[in-house]
């Protein structure tokens, strides 16, 4: 289809952006099959290889009750990008609703959904993140939404400014005598608009999000030892670094960076994907 | 004049906009307005032409609107097809018979497209909504609707950015026309063109105007092109109409000054000593915001003004047959202006 054509373009002009796509596409693997493609069980200790470095049968080495870390690392991307994703297209979703009404219809809208956002923003965020999980509870479904509500702002702003300035725009007073009704002037005809520079906050808030909940789980509010998770193994294997044992806390975090590295590239693919103005 | 009842009939429109804060203390202080139409009434019967002709800010846009049903008048009736349309809200027009019946063709055609729809989708976005058409139905009256305005059909599946001007003008006629309008309303639909493609696209929407059987509502600040296409004109000045009457007879012999003074400014080919023949207003329209309703609006700009036209607002009277303007000193009667004043 056209739109995939224009797609696979927008890949071949920019290498970068697909090394981006590909490295996303293997933490999409890891995270959909992670179980089956992990040499070992991540949970399952074993004494006598406790705290060896990384070798021909552990490839990153294992921590201090002898589980892979590797086996640990591919098993946690399930968990790490499922809080990543679903607290983004949280955010995004009611984010882009609250922004777009705000923007478009102003008056009274307007001002609720601006103070509320800056009453969210007046708060450092982080620490908002860990009042909302230490007072709701230590659970995943908790972890997302704190990191959503902390990305929700970002998103109510970019949407009501973007509607704001094209409330007025031709096209819109075009689509009101085409008998379109208000609400599907702001979703049919000004949300595929905005979506550009959406997509691009998306890819930015993705890696936020996944540091963030690494950040609650290294800090303990987070997701609970044994599960794997990128920011508990790296919580864990700091106290080893003095010692020597660098691997255990140095694979988890390269590969939290590559996500997170990897998620900020591929903002600039997908803004061009969904703008047709992109297309000669 | 036209046989029968008019097409549109619009009868003392008004649309005043709140100027400046809402005073939350003292609370009796009298707001502000701004009067962007004040007190319009005119007819366009069917299969007219009426030209709308005046300078930036007198509120044509406002007026063109207001028809269109994209704002609510805050007084007065607009009848189309003698049924009164000016009551229902704007925001619930698009629900209304009517909304079908009246379309407009914006003057910027880039702003006026979605740079997220294609040709296609634009063109179909009246038929989706008015009509509820879908599938082969609809994609053979868009094909239609292509080949009447002359769009070859490998175009419609391009995005706006992909157009040219004159493409776009085209497909924003095309969009306009697609669910049978009876009124188009035409919003400067060439200023933002070059003169070979205006010529291309005034010639196309005179042929549509036969072919479809469509009144026209022309808003123009090209004078030349208002000539040639309107069977009437409507001279606007500061919210009010000032003077409305077949086209070549009120640029044969305007009879309001503001009218006179609009037509000497028009570039003639050949008139190389132009200037001399160049009636010029002095300063600055008067403010439109909470004017004296007995002050006509051309006041302090016109050299023919008396105490009358502080005592009382002129109304639009018959000059000549057909002729009308708001003046109480008008220029058919230039002879004894004296008399006028004195009565």
């Amino acid at each position: 289809m056209n739109t995939l054509r224009h797609a696979r373009y927008v890949l071949g002009e920019n290498p970068v952006t697909a090394l981006a796509f590909a490295g996303f596409f293997v933490l999409v693997l890891c995270a959909v099959f992670g179980p089956a493609l992990a040499p070992y069980d991540p949970l399952a200790s074993d004494t006598a290889q406790a705290l060896t470095g990384p070798s021909a049968a552990h490839w990153f080495g294992t921590d201090q009750l002898g589980r892979d870390i590797f086996s640990r690392i591919v098993v946690a991307a399930r968990l790490d990008l499922g809080i990543a994703v679903f607290s983004v297209a949280l955010a995004f979703g009611v984010g882009a609703l609250l922004g777009l009404a705000a923007g478009y219809y102003g008056g009274w809208i307007d001002r609720v959904v601006g103070r509320s956002v800056d009453t969210i923003m007046a708060f450092p965020l982080f620490v908002l993140a860990m009042g909302i999980v230490a007072a709701l509870g230590n659970s995943v479904a908790n972890i997302v939404f704190a990191t959503a509500i902390i990305n929700l702002p970002i998103y109510a702003r970019l949407a009501r400014a973007e509607a704001n300035v094209r409330r007025h725009a031709g096209f819109v007073e075009a689509a009101r005598l085409c008998g379109n009704s208000e609400a599907r002037i702001v979703l049919a005809q000004l949300l595929p608009n905005i979506m550009p520079l959406m997509m691009v906050q998306v890819s930015l808030t993705l890696g936020y999000a996944i540091l963030n909940a690494a950040g609650l789980s290294f800090i303990g509010l987070g997701v609970r030892p044994p599960t794997p998770e990128w920011g508990i193994m790296v919580a864990e294997g700091a106290s080893f670094i003095v010692s020597g044992e660098w691997w255990v806390a140095f694979f988890p975090g390269i590969v939290l960076m590559a996500a997170v590295f990897c998620f900020n590239l591929m903002g600039d693919g997908l803004r061009d994907m969904v703008d047709p103005r992109r297309r000669t | 004049m036209m046989a029968g009842e008019a097409l549109l009939a619009v009868e003392g429109l008004r649309k005043l906009f709140p100027v400046g804060k809402r005073a939350i203390w003292p609370r009796n202080r009298v707001p502000s307005f701004l009067h962007a139409v004040d007190g319009v009434s005119f007819a366009i019967g069917r299969g007219e032409t009426v030209g709308l002709v005046g300078e930036s800010g007198c509120g044509k846009s406002t007026l063109v609107r207001l028809i269109a049903r994209l704002l609510d008048p805050s007084d007065g009736s607009i009848r189309f097809d003698g049924e009164e349309i000016g009551t229902v809200p704007a925001r619930r027009f698009g629900l209304a018979p009517q909304r079908g019946q009246i379309q407009m063709v914006f003057q910027d055609a880039t702003d006026s497209l979605n740079p997220h729809f294609t040709a296609f989708r634009a063109i179909a976005d009246p038929l989706l909504r008015l009509r509820r058409l879908s599938g082969a139905a609809l994609r053979a009256r868009v094909a239609e609707v292509a080949r009447l305005t002359g769009l070859s059909a490998d175009l419609l599946g391009r995005y706006p950015h992909q157009l040219s001007g004159g493409q776009k003008a085209r497909v924003g006629i095309a969009r306009a026309i697609a669910v049978e309008p009876r009124l188009l309303i035409l919003d400067e639909p060439t200023s933002a063109l070059d003169v070979s493609v205006q010529v291309v696209i005034l010639q196309l929407l005179q042929d549509l105007k036969r072919q479809l059987n469509l009144s026209y509502l022309f808003v123009s600040h090209d004078l030349n092109v208002v000539r040639l296409l309107c069977d009437r004109i409507l001279v606007m000045y500061l919210g009010h109409i000032v003077e409305s009457g077949p086209a070549g007879q009120v640029f044969a012999a305007p009879a309001h000054p503001y009218t006179q003074a609009l037509l000497s400014a028009v570039p003639r080919p050949g008139a190389s000593a132009g200037r001399s023949t160049r009636i010029g207003l002095p300063g600055e329209p008067r403010s439109p915001i909470d004017p004296a309703p007995q002050i006509c609006p051309l006041y302090g700009r016109c050299g023919r003004a008396s105490e009358a036209c502080v005592a009382s607002m002129p109304v639009l009277r018959e000059i000549a047959a057909g002729q009308f303007a708001a003046c109480h000193h008008p220029i058919a009667d230039a002879v004894e202006p004296r008399l006028m004043a004195a009565g």
